[in-house]
């Protein structure tokens, strides 16, 4: 098992024929992502990549069965993007864009609550490296070789510090069932919370990493949840102890502005909630490693 | 507020620009003008009229009246003369940090009596990801001093973004703030359009402080702030002009123009690293190893060898830099690029500094090949931890064998 994305999971591309998105539906193809069609508005009846291309999501999903996007779309049309694929009742739709408007995600999450619970589509980014479920599928931009199958999941707000942790996790022989990057926006999509729910209900998912950075509420939101509902072990890391404060780390959203947003706070809420926390990015893998061993029952690898 | 505390990069302007894009939305302000000059500042009150103005700083900070940076005048000769002592120099301030701002423009305004002071703000709140109205009896102080001193002075309402802020909300806030009938009308009209250009205009903040009220029951903003999303600057052509490159630090103004983010610190290890989030842990892990970072830069995806001299340029216009320390891990970078641009950029350049090179992800092997058949004096490290190690060393041999830790 692993959360949001398999081998058989239907996937379309949004903007399909745009030379980056053809670029990574070659990666992801090859990977093994069954994606069976794409989206380029003025396009609709043309093939791309021996794949069918439709003019609206709606007909894409009515043709394909398509329950899931990638949306590779520039900045200024992601928010309109983002609400036709929750209109046409995708699951799920990760969008890789970077410089989305601020107000534009927050329209797009109100947009999402016009939907009952059950039909809502869930949103993963934006201004991530898309989600990965090791040797099944790939919905992204990751280099798709330094994920091998195991039991691990993460779930990072950073690209390359996700890429890092499965790095640190591979030479040790710890592998990983799905790893998430909700990225690096002041308003995302989905939160951590969303994806320790979805690992604590994996069978296969046995800890999980939690890879946060200055700013933002959501990592003592998920440390909480944890620790009021979560029986796997949680790894915890916050990047940004040598951030200076109102200043912006290249990320819009990892910034500190007010009381809990530094590293060292939030690192100090993970831990009062009972995550272990890695004491560097450098012993990410090892402090996997160590918890895992610890957990009465479960494999230290793979 | 004090400016970039509110979360997501933004476009911080002047003043007299926010005084000027609030009044286009109804928002009722003091007239007055920007000038450039003393002379100008004189003849600008002269046209002006009344008998009291205002010559006011304009630096992107806040706290301005305790620096020195606001002066009542009597006549336009004190118009001159306060202008002539602020146009030209560097206004430290509580929130400018102790190298200060350059004042290169002076608003002059006219002048007036009022009776009390409120506080009004609009700013997008991240745990709610909805627009929060925030306001305050307690006008003239910082919204975080009213924070810690007395909470439950403040007025706050969440915007629902369908339908945006409704006239009841803000005669809930008008009214919560003790306003009479007269005042409430008028406040309303400047709270909602005050919102209006929040949501036209993408800002990030705005920020009235104080809110007056004057003895015939007028509303008037003393002073704006306001700062935008950079991200929305591009459907805001006329905010994005408002940019002041003399108000940003310039090697962080220049990487902006290369597409580089760049924050720069206090510490001696140079630091070249693509994503936000690996160039932060990378810095944690040299601190860790016991040395301090002397920069934040994040070369991004698709680091080009262009792009590298250009980091390599910026990490060495800081004097500080004793090593440098570049980390990448390849996604859709490929790490043969990133090598032959690191090689192009140390023969071009000449780099005096120990240079620390890790490589991973996409085209590793290759990558490490060709750092290695350069034959240049480049350390390479395996993983984070190796590479932060050998910086910190390499910093510390720089130094003479100092004590960096």
């Amino acid at each position: 098992m692993s959360i949001l994305i398999d081998e058989k999971t239907p996937v379309i591309l949004q903007g399909f024929t745009g030379s980056k998105a053809t670029f990574h539906a070659t990666e992801m193809i090859a990977y093994g992502t069954n994606v069976v069609g794409g989206v380029t508005p003025g396009k609709g009846g043309q093939r791309h990549l021996e794949r069918p291309v439709f003019n609206t999501v709606k007909d894409a999903v009515e043709a394909t069965g398509a329950t899931t996007s990638l949306a590779f779309v520039p900045p200024a049309f992601a928010a309109d993007c983002l609400m036709e694929a929750a209109d046409a009742g995708l699951k799920l739709v990760c969008t890789i864009t970077d410089g989305i408007p601020a107000q534009d995600m927050m329209r797009v999450k109100r947009y999402l609550m016009r939907y009952p619970k059950e039909r809502r589509t869930m949103v993963v980014g934006p201004n991530c490296a898309g989600i990965i479920s090791a040797g099944k599928a790939m919905l992204g931009i990751m280099p798709g070789h330094i994920y091998r199958r195991g039991n691990v999941g993460i779930v990072s707000r950073s690209g390359t510090l996700g890429y890092e942790a499965a790095a640190q996790m591979n030479a040790l022989g710890i592998g990983q069932t799905t790893s998430v990057g909700i990225g690096g926006d002041p308003i995302n999509g989905s939160s951590f919370l969303d994806h320790l729910m979805l690992f604590e209900q994996d069978p296969e998912t046995e800890a999980v990493v939690m890879i946060g950075e200055i700013g933002g509420p959501q990592e003592a939101e998920a440390s909480r949840w944890v620790k009021e509902n979560m029986t796997k072990p949680v790894v915890g890391y916050v990047a940004g102890l040598t951030a200076p404060k109102g200043r912006r780390m290249g990320h819009a959203g990892a910034i500190i502005s007010t009381s809990g947003d530094s590293a060292a706070e939030k690192a100090e809420t993970m831990k009062s909630f009972g995550l272990t926390v890695a004491p560097s990015a450098s012993e990410l893998g090892s402090t996997v490693g160590e918890v895992l061993r610890k957990t009465p029952g479960r494999r230290a690898t793979s | 507020m004090a400016p970039g505390t509110l979360g997501g990069y933004q476009l911080d302007i002047h003043e007299y620009q926010a005084k000027e894009l609030l009044s286009g939305y109804g928002v009722p302000i003091q007239r007055g003008s920007v000038a450039y000059s003393a002379d100008q500042a004189s003849f600008v009150a002269s046209e002006l009229g009344g008998w009291h103005w205002a010559v006011k700083a304009q630096i992107h900070s806040g706290a301005r009246g305790k620096a020195g940076g606001i002066k009542l005048c009597r006549t336009y000769h004190e118009v001159h003369d306060a202008a002539k002592g602020m146009l030209g120099r560097k206004l430290v301030t509580a929130q400018t940090g102790p190298e200060g701002k350059i004042v290169q423009r002076v608003y002059v305004e006219v002048a007036e009596k009022f009776e009390r002071e409120i506080y009004f703000g609009v700013v997008l709140d991240r745990k709610a990801e909805r627009v929060r109205i925030i306001a305050s009896a307690q006008g003239g102080m910082e919204i975080e001093e009213i924070a810690k001193s007395s909470p439950q002075a403040i007025l706050q309402i969440i915007v629902e973004p369908a339908v945006g802020l409704q006239p009841f909300q803000a005669r809930e806030i008008a009214f919560g703030l003790g306003l009479n009938i007269k005042q409430v009308s008028r406040a309303v009209a400047a709270i909602l359009g005050a919102y209006r250009a929040f949501r036209d205009l993408d800002a990030s903040m705005v920020e009235i402080n104080p809110l007056v009220v004057t003895a015939d029951d007028r509303i008037i903003a003393l002073d704006a702030k306001m700062s935008f999303d950079d991200n929305a600057l591009f459907r805001h052509p006329t905010v994005a002009e408002m940019r002041d490159l003399s108000q940003e630090d310039p090697r962080e103004a220049e990487a902006s123009q290369d597409n580089l983010n760049y924050v720069g610190l206090e510490g001696d290890i140079g630091c070249i690293i693509n994503g936000a989030g690996l160039a932060m842990a990378t810095m944690d892990t040299i601190k860790y190893a016991g040395g301090e970072p002397a920069n934040f830069l994040d070369v991004g995806g698709g680091a080009s060898p262009e792009r590298v001299a250009k980091a390599f340029k910026l990490v060495l216009s800081d004097s500080n830099v004793k090593a440098i320390l570049v980390n990448i891990f390849a996604g859709i970078n490929r790490c043969d690029w990133v090598a032959q641009g690191v090689v192009q950029a140390v023969r071009d350049i000449g780099i005096k500094v120990p240079l620390v090179v890790r490589l991973a992800g996409t085209n590793e092997t290759e990558g490490r090949r060709i750092i290695t058949d350069s034959g240049l004096p480049i350390i390479s490290a395996e993983t984070l931890a190796d590479a932060a190690r050998k910086s910190v060393a390499a910093a510390r041999s720089a130094d003479g064998g100092g004590t960096a830790a």
